[in-house]
């Protein structure tokens, strides 16, 4: 890469790197997206920008990403494979570039029932692993897919997701092999609860060598109550949350949850901080912005490193 | 096989409403074995319709018959005879059938009754699964004979996706992970080897790359 993002200088640089998440408005202020961008400045290497996750229409990833990016944040442009076919996703992988937006990270998406638009057709022409090829393609190669030459190569630090807790367990390494090979420079992983569980796949993808190939920033979402740690456990798919943390919550006063939350979210980080292959974390604060200063804070991840400009 | 499901009665009356002599046309093939729209289907719908219009006092005739095929030339000129009767077909036919007779009777208003919906297995009865997108390129060999084009409901050739849970596909918790089921095959096939590759984009031309398809054969044709 000419331009590398922020967050890979850190990485390279052997810093333990903290991204955190942004989620669009459901409207077109661009206000929103300063008023968050103010919350998390200073505090993490990067942000993402969720593409209408969980299948609701919201202000595109991308053109927030432009915003955040004017304010002075890394973005990392998250895309998924549920709304565009490979056409629009390489056209707005160059399109990304040339905004100067140089972190991607390559998703399935959520499917559209879930969503605002469930009679929307779901596209999934690229799945996300031939999306992560085609990205890396595009940048190492300067060719789109099916070989045709590109004028000038985007400039992108690719990264991909990985759910450590989706079934069936012992293929989950095999498949974030795959990422790897097709080209994931990142991987981010779903939120971790259950570390046994984590540190169980973590053994399986250190085994693989893949630690040494990618950059593993494993996902935390601190709680805000204990009705949305059971919520989690029960609706949200690929979500595995132990009913001793559960209880946890369970076992303090309504008013205090939202800290108990960030107390074991900053508990978790710094048990990550200490495993062998987790080059960082990733804090989704779902619409709770506010909460991750404090998280970096309380884990010794404040100040973040200074880098050289360049 | 294709499967259908009939319309609501109401849906169809309306689209028959214009009309005074009505010949509902069933067909003996895939509808029949999805029991949406084979002879005995046929029946009972045209005597629904028939009770319908008697208890709304509405004058019309509504006769039926059942032809092999619909679908193909040969079968649907067997209407040749009878069609003069009528000024209208309410075609019990899945999509394909419906349009090879208004194709061959252009003057003649056909009224579909079912809706199409997939190509599938039948699992048991009244039990009706899809299974096949039809993509033009099998490849059903490297997936231990489950399609997860047609399965996976995010249609993903790299699967599955973190949603896979106890077996289970995110989107509903009766839909089985088309991935686990090619997991579990392969294995059994002792064929995990083939997990490993990373399946390139799906060649789409080959179902839509030139509009609707055709199959020319030569050898077949006098």
């Amino acid at each position: 890469m000419k331009n590398a993002s922020r967050l890979k200088k850190v990485l390279d640089a052997g810093k333990f790197a903290v991204t955190a998440e942004c989620g669009p408005p459901k409207g077109a202020d661009p206000e929103v997206i300063f008023k968050k961008a103010e919350k998390l400045k200073g505090y993490v290497d990067a942000v993402n920008v969720t593409d209408n996750q969980t299948a609701i229409v919201r202000m595109s990833s991308l053109a927030a990403c432009a915003l955040l990016k004017s304010a002075g944040l890394d973005p990392v442009l998250q895309m998924v494979v549920r709304d565009r076919n490979r056409i629009a996703l390489q056209s707005d992988i160059l399109g990304a570039s040339a905004l100067g937006i140089r972190n991607v990270l390559c998703l399935s998406g959520d499917h559209q029932c879930f969503g605002n638009q469930p009679q929307a057709a779901g596209v999934f022409d690229l799945d996300s692993i031939q999306f992560v090829e085609v990205v890396r393609n595009m940048r190492d190669q300067n060719v789109i897919a099916g070989g045709e030459a590109l004028d000038a190569a985007p400039d992108l630090f690719i990264g991909a997701a990985a759910n450590p807790f989706g079934d069936p367990q012992s293929f989950r390494a095999i498949r974030l092999g795959k990422k790897v090979r097709a080209g994931a420079d990142f991987i981010q992983t779903q939120c971790i609860y259950n570390l046994e569980r984590f540190e169980t796949w973590l053994h399986m993808v250190r085994e693989k060598g893949l630690t040494e190939q990618t950059a593993i920033l494993g996902g935390v979402t601190p709680l805000k109550s204990a009705g949305m740690a059971r919520y989690m456990k029960n609706k949200v798919s690929g979500m595995d949350i132990p009913d001793a943390v559960i209880k946890r919550m369970e076992g303090v006063p309504k008013e205090n949850q939202r800290e108990e939350g960030i107390r074991i979210c900053v508990e978790t980080i710094e048990r990550l901080k200490e495993m062998d292959g987790v080059r960082g974390v990733h804090i989704m604060a779902i619409e709770w912005e506010d909460a991750v200063a404090g998280i970096v804070e309380n884990s010794g991840l404040f100040p973040r490193p200074a880098l050289e400009q360049g | 096989m294709i499967t259908a499901e009939q319309k609501p009665v109401d849906e169809i009356r309306e689209m028959i409403a214009p009309y005074k002599r009505v010949l509902a046309v069933g067909c003996a093939s895939c509808v029949a074995e999805c029991a949406a729209g084979g002879q005995k289907e046929t029946a009972i719908l045209a005597s629904t319709l028939r009770m319908a219009d008697k208890m709304d006092g509405e004058e019309r005739l509504i006769e039926e018959m059942t032809i092999d095929r619909q679908c193909v030339k040969e079968f649907v000129l067997l209407l040749d005879d009878v069609l003069e009767k009528y000024d209208a077909v309410l075609s019990l036919g899945c999509g394909a059938g419906v349009q090879a007779v208004a194709d061959m009777y252009p003057e003649v208003p056909v009224i579909p009754a079912l809706n199409t919906e997939f190509m599938g297995e039948t699992k048991d009865q009244g039990y009706w699964t899809e299974s096949c997108l039809g993509c033009g390129d099998c490849m059903l060999y490297y997936f231990g004979g489950v399609c997860p084009l047609a399965r996976c409901s995010k249609h993903l050739l790299n699967g599955p996706c973190g949603g896979s849970m106890n077996g289970q596909c995110e989107v509903d918790p009766d839909v089985p992970c088309a991935w686990q089921l090619i997991i579990d095959r392969l294995e059994k096939l002792r064929a995990l080897e083939r997990l490993e590759m990373i399946y390139p984009p799906k060649d789409w031309s080959l179902k839509q790359g030139k509009g609707p398809r055709k199959i020319v054969r030569e050898d077949q044709q006098k």
